[in-house]
């Protein structure tokens, strides 16, 4: 495989792990318009180029396009962004929010996504950013395409503004009792318009259609089996591809035969470099025609799980700074705790194992590439083409379709790469689609970590010290969101010999769960509730809110606690959002099988564009959560995954779901922000609490049970 | 091979050894069966065999002489199933890969217990992963469907 591909030491995701600063590059002109046909066209950019009125001939402000909006003649609004979809329903909630400001039906309006061709450049879709910074953008655009179609109509019938107003798709004219068509004002022109910054979106206390349960937009399509996911899609003439993989990681090649390959018919032998892959008419054609490679690997000695833990401190860095906070007299907080604690957390590897697995189609026009893959991040792999092929970006197109989910794990585009090579060679298209096994294998894991914690805290119940390292798991989440002067927190990059990456929330679950554990046993120590005691610590009444409204709905106050059945509750924040859990769970001690039996979480994260679907990411990250809570892993012995199977990796099933409430707090006066991954923070350590009560075992790796508890 | 599917005779040109869902997506280019893991441990790729859910990815064509095989495709004829209907209703899913063989599998389950309780719809869903983890809402949407059937709502 080509040296860009498979280098591990620097995976492109890393720089989200480590979260540096977003690219900012400048768009290669793309005329984005020429694709536009007559009607009003309102652009939203990043910087102040556009913010005066536009016409055909200002090109140049292009590159600072962030998204647009295009009002046709026959009224059907498309919106083109750069967002991808990937089952957290954005394409519904920024649906909503366009229908909201321009009064249009949600069936007039086509979301144009994650195309490089069409769409303005985007970073990617993660981080939970899509609401909050695409989502403002959107709503101006489509306040100020409302406000010219208003304009237009003025003009058209010499009124003025007061008399006017747009209304399912018309214009109404108060004064002469008459409407027109959006579509029909343009009457043949291209116009297109900046935003002013004077017009005024909907207040999100007067909503109509966004803070609505609207249903998922392109729904029947996935219910009848008709959605086309890449992994589905067949072009003329299209060969199916497949990889040759090493036996474990870094692993060298020695020797090859690929003629057995060569001599089945219409097959294609592709080798460059390390890679070596075929290409066939069939499915069937090209696993027969990989089998019959002959290859000899040397192996390449690397640690493994047994020794992980160790390994990943000893060669960790004193730190980045760039996650460190420090504060006061660390010695002098010790000094005037009355009680302190100490503890290690282990967290494991585990895998975001999305249901469709890594598919690329690829197709070379000439020197001109296009690729169909399932990525979070689109123009990223327009970029990682650009520089594996030596190809100018725009000659490349990289378009994602609604994909089988990613959870942080799609940020690359290994299966749109290597499709891409064989079509080179093959002169067709080529599809390849990544086995269950490659996908667990070759894609990239959540970091496992240690993590070393020391606090301290007074009888009466306040932090006097809190001592934080995060060993390679990340930084994301790590500051602690309670009141203590003497701190020292840090994260410490380390040597990862898995390939490993961003994660729903990164870091976020890993460090909630260490602080929260502790947060537990300091109460505990002092005989206090671990509510009363979080509560005593923290001054930001939105965490305060949802770890009240979370216990009101658990009953957390009148539980009493009987052998073997206990509740635990958690809290944290993110990138603007709040979740606070509490957790019931059973202990079989014939067994050892825990159960979580209820769950009650309460979530806030400002003004909600679309309850019902909140509502559905937040339950999916509890169960998510709970995965990675109780027993997913990664197992690996010297570059080897020992478990890259459903039947060997256990993931969350319905009879794992515990009853689960969950309050939504709805604050129409906060901006809203993602929703995507704040909601699986607080879980795990709410059901490390709970086990701790049910059994008087304080448990402190991720994850706690994967083989139950002994008795 | 000869193999019925959604009440159509195909011939198929492949081995009796490959497996159903390559047939299916590959030879007849019916993708609504999804690829999700190849050994019969995620439910992604399911579809009714004379009537009963089944993985078709460990399912070889050869084993399927005079059997009647439905996939989603073959489930909605002029409207949707009322399955189908009320995951729409229930609005369920995300990322929605997995719909397909929730889909297949809760019609199969319906088909042998009208009226499943919370329970019996878990035990007979567990062979199906939604990793969005959006379980609770398959289980009220299953409801939702078998209320219907039972004449508690709109029938089809």
């Amino acid at each position: 495989m080509d040296k860009q591909i498979e280098d591990t030491s620097y995976p492109p995701e890393q720089y989200e792990l480590t979260e540096r600063p977003g690219y900012n590059f400048l768009l290669t002109r793309r005329s984005f318009f020429q694709v536009m046909g007559s009607g009003l066209a309102v652009t939203f950019s990043l910087g102040d180029g556009l913010a005066k009125s536009l016409d055909e001939t200002f090109k140049d402000a292009e590159d600072q396009i962030s998204a647009w909006i295009h009002v046709s003649e026959t009224g059907t609004v498309s919106v083109y962004t750069g967002k991808a979809e990937v089952g957290q329903n954005i394409r519904t909630a920024l649906t909503q929010i366009v229908a909201e400001e321009l009064d249009v039906s949600l069936d007039k309006i086509e979301m144009v996504m994650g195309d490089t061709a069409l769409t303005p450049y985007d970073q990617g879709t993660f981080g939970s950013r899509s609401v909050p910074y695409m989502g403002p953008q959107l709503r101006k655009a489509a306040a100020n395409a409302r406000e010219y179609l208003i304009e237009l109509a003025g003009v058209h019938w010499k009124t003025g503004r007061e008399f006017l107003r747009l209304e399912k798709g018309s214009i109404i004219n108060d004064k002469n009792k008459l409407s027109i068509a959006i579509g029909a004002l343009t009457k043949g022109k291209k116009i297109v318009r900046g935003i002013n910054e004077s017009v005024k979106v909907k207040p999100a206390d007067q909503w109509k259609v966004a803070g609505k349960p609207v249903l998922k937009v392109n729904g029947t399509s996935f219910l009848t089996g008709k959605h086309k996911y890449v992994s589905d899609m067949t072009l003329p003439g299209m060969l199916y591809g497949k990889i040759l993989r090493p036996p474990s990681y870094k692993a060298e090649l020695v020797t090859v035969d690929t003629s057995g390959a060569e001599r089945l018919a219409d097959v294609t032998v592709v080798r460059d470099g390390n890679f070596i892959g075929v290409a066939a008419p069939t499915l069937k054609r090209a696993m027969d025609a990989l089998m019959a490679i002959r290859a000899e690997w040397r192996p390449v000695s690397q640690p493994s799980r047994s020794e992980i833990f160790e390994h990943l401190k000893s060669k960790a860095s004193a730190g980045t700074g760039r996650n460190d906070h420090t504060s006061g007299d660390l010695s002098d907080g010790f000094a005037r705790a009355d009680v302190k604690v100490e503890q290690t957390f282990h967290i494991d590897y585990i895998a975001h194992a999305p249901l469709e697995p890594r598919a690329g189609v690829a197709q070379w026009t000439g020197s001109k590439l296009s690729v169909w893959t399932g990525t979070q991040r689109p123009f990223g792999v327009q970029e990682e083409l650009e520089d594996i092929f030596h190809i100018p970006k725009e000659d490349i197109r990289v378009i994602m379709p609604d994909t089988g989910s990613g959870y942080g794990g799609k940020h690359t585009g290994e299966a749109g790469i290597e499709a891409a090579r064989l079509a080179k060679s093959t002169g067709t298209a080529v599809k390849v689609v990544w086995t269950r096994e490659e996908e667990f294998t070759w894609a990239y894991f959540r970091p496992a970590g240690v993590i070393d914690v020391r606090a301290g805290v007074s009888k009466d119940g306040k932090l006097t010290a809190w001592e934080f390292h995060n060993y390679n798991s990340g930084g994301s989440g790590i500051e602690t969101p309670y009141l203590v002067s003497a701190q020292k927190i840090q994260f410490h990059p380390s040597d990862s010999p898995l390939r490993q990456g961003s994660y729903r929330g990164l870091a976020g679950p890993a460090n909630a769960f260490a602080r929260e554990c502790i947060m537990n046993d300091l109460a505990l120590s002092l005989n206090m509730d671990p509510l009363a005691f979080r509560l005593k610590n923290l001054r930001e009444e939105r965490m305060k809110n949802v770890l009240e409204a979370a216990a009101q709905k658990f009953g957390w106050s009148t539980f009493k606690p009987s052998p073997n059945r206990g509740v635990g509750i958690a809290c944290a924040d993110e990138k603007g959002s709040f979740i606070a859990t509490c957790a019931e769970v059973t202990f079989d001690p014939d067994s050892g099988d825990i159960r979580v039996v209820r769950v009650a979480a309460s979530f806030e994260c400002g003004a909600i564009i679309n309850p019902n679907h909140l509502e559905n990411q937040i339950l999916g990250s509890l169960i998510q959560g709970m995965g990675g809570a109780l027993f997913e892993w990664i197992n690996f012995e010297n570059g080897k995954i020992l478990n890259p199977r459903f039947s060997e990796y256990r993931v969350p099933r319905f009879g794992d779901c515990p009853k689960i409430d969950i309050v939504m707090l709805n604050r129409v006066d906060i901006p809203s922000a993602g929703a995507g991954e704040t909601p699986i923070m607080a879980i795990a350590p709410a059901i490390r609490n709970a086990i701790d009560q049910a059994t008087g075992k304080k448990l402190y790796t991720l994850p706690l049970v994967p083989n139950g508890l002994p008795g | 091979m000869e193999i019925a599917i959604n009440n159509k005779r195909y011939t198929v040109e492949a081995g009796s050894d490959e497996t159903l869902l390559n047939v299916l997506r590959n030879h007849l280019g019916m993708t609504g069966s999804k690829y999700g893991c190849g050994e019969g441990a995620c439910g992604a790729c399911k579809v009714l065999i004379d009537g009963v859910a089944a993985p078709s990815c460990i399912t070889t064509i050869g084993s399927l002489a005079g059997k009647n095989i439905t996939t989603i495709e073959g489930i909605a004829e002029e409207v949707l199933h009322p399955v189908q209907k009320s995951f729409l209703e229930t609005d369920v899913f995300q990322c929605a890969y997995c719909a397909s063989g929730m889909v297949i599998a809760a019609v199969s389950l319906l088909k042998k217990n009208e009226k499943p309780s919370e329970r019996e719809i878990i035990q007979g869903m567990q062979g199906n992963i939604c990793r969005c983890g959006t379980y609770p809402r398959i289980v009220r949407a299953i409801q939702l469907a078998a209320n219907q059937k039972n004449g508690h709502g709109q029938t089809n």
